[in-house]
């Protein structure tokens, strides 16, 4: 309760909109605090939807979409929230804007709906989602809430988008649904897809591959 | 009975939790560090997929289908808020219980405790429940029970066979920034290739 206070007279000051602070909040998440391969979030959604790049790319906006808006209204009303039910009030506010995520999803896409099949209900339980508001949106502002909920969003997508790129490519050697390599293709280069990429064991190897280049590029190494 | 042995067997090998479908993953991954705690949370994963998917089942058929609470209603679109509402309060009721009389287990669970309520896995057997042809009354119930209980048996397996092999990991010369969260997910990349091999089994 006491940071709690702390924090509302340090932001007494009026800062500019998007302040240095800010855009930190939006950029920090794409690669060095990136909530999949660094704080080890919502792994599930991010190896299971991504065989192909279309669903990945509508997943992953389905996900900043709840991050950001729960973000949002979580920090609207986190000093009325009591912490003893706070993280039922959370899965409410989340499964709300699921649910409407999901409706708009079923009523103008029902392919990609029927595509991510159970993955749209899980973004309830994507722990982004409630790794956010647990440790985010419950001590800040709504403004700040709201880049911090977009920044890891974006940081979510470009990991979803990075491992739906080289599972598609190299499994059925096509990008977003377009014939790029292989037999009667765009560019007509011979390729016999892989289908290594398209089991689940594909996603893991790969997700383990893009950890072990980012973490060798930023020199973070974990003790064991 | 035999169809009850074949969807054990099924949702335990074949459609396994983890390696079919990558459910609760976030806790898999940061818990499999012991086997001591691994079999401490896998333990209380199978205890509440057993208690919340039949419960979730029921209130499926009896009241959020269509027509089944007043004809012409169709509430199925409040599924999401209402399974979850159910598997938290019930996670909740648990952590209490395990508070009160395991402390022990208690604090070495820590965080991970109430995090079940958000352990993808639990929400995704409810989930996939719904696309089941489980059948309405008692069949439908017993089926139910035994999908979420052998669920939950598949993912107990998962995390202490991950936490038995990333014990002897200690041991071996991984190149650094590979260590820890790159070398567990070709781990389990390989372990998922293994239980491949239970495909197509059929009792």
């Amino acid at each position: 309760m006491s940071t709690q206070v702390a924090d509302a007279k340090v932001e007494k000051v009026s800062e500019p909109l998007f302040s240095k602070k800010n855009r930190k909040l939006l950029v920090d998440p794409l690669d060095g605090n990136n909530p999949v391969t660094v704080q080890v979030l919502g792994i599930c959604s991010a190896l299971a939807v991504t065989v192909q790049m279309k669903p990945a790319l509508f997943m992953a906006l389905g996900l900043t979409f709840v991050t950001a808006f729960s973000n949002l209204f979580i920090s609207f009303i986190r000093n009325t929230i009591p912490s003893r039910i706070r993280i039922i009030v959370q899965l409410a506010v989340v499964s709300l804007w699921v649910i409407l995520v999901d409706q708009l999803l079923k009523a103008y896409m029902y392919d990609i709906s029927k595509q991510l099949s159970v993955f749209v209900g899980l973004i309830i339980t994507n722990c982004i989602v409630m790794g956010r508001l647990e440790a985010f949106a419950m001590a800040n502002k709504p403004w700040p809430s709201l880049l911090d909920g977009l920044g890891n969003g974006f940081g979510y997508g470009i990991i979803l988008l990075a491992v739906a790129f080289f599972r598609e490519l190299l499994g059925s050697g096509s990008l977003y649904g377009y014939k790029i390599i292989g037999a009667d293709s765009l560019t007509g280069l011979p390729y016999q897809g892989n289908g290594l990429m398209m089991l689940p064991a594909g996603a893991c190897i790969i997700v383990g591959l893009l950890i072990w280049a980012q973490r060798a590029r930023n020199g973070y190494a974990e003790d064991h | 009975m035999g169809d009850l042995i074949s969807l054990a067997i099924r949702s335990i090998f074949v459609d396994n939790m983890i390696f079919a479908y990558f459910l609760g993953m976030c806790s898999y991954l940061a818990v499999s560090k012991k086997v001591t705690t691994a079999v401490g949370l896998g333990a209380a994963v199978i205890f509440v997929l057993a208690i919340t998917v039949p419960l979730n089942w029921a209130i499926n058929e009896y009241v959020l289908k269509p027509d089944a609470l007043i004809a012409g209603v169709d509430l199925s679109f409040l599924q999401f808020i209402v399974f979850i509402s159910v598997i938290s309060g019930f996670v909740q009721l648990t952590e209490m219980s395990v508070e009160k009389f395991a402390p022990a287990l208690y604090s070495a669970l820590g965080i991970f405790l109430p995090l079940i309520a958000v352990n993808c896995s639990i929400l995704g057997a409810a989930l996939f429940m719904l696309g089941k042809p489980f059948g309405g009354g008692l069949g439908g119930f017993a089926s139910a029970t035994v999908y979420g209980l052998s669920s939950g048996i598949g993912w107990f397996i998962a995390i202490v066979l991950l936490a038995a092999i990333r014990e002897k990991m200690k041991y071996s010369n991984v190149p650094k920034p590979l260590k820890g969260l790159g070398i567990t997910f070709i781990l389990v990349g390989l372990m998922s290739l293994g239980f491949l091999s239970f495909m197509g089994i059929t009792i």
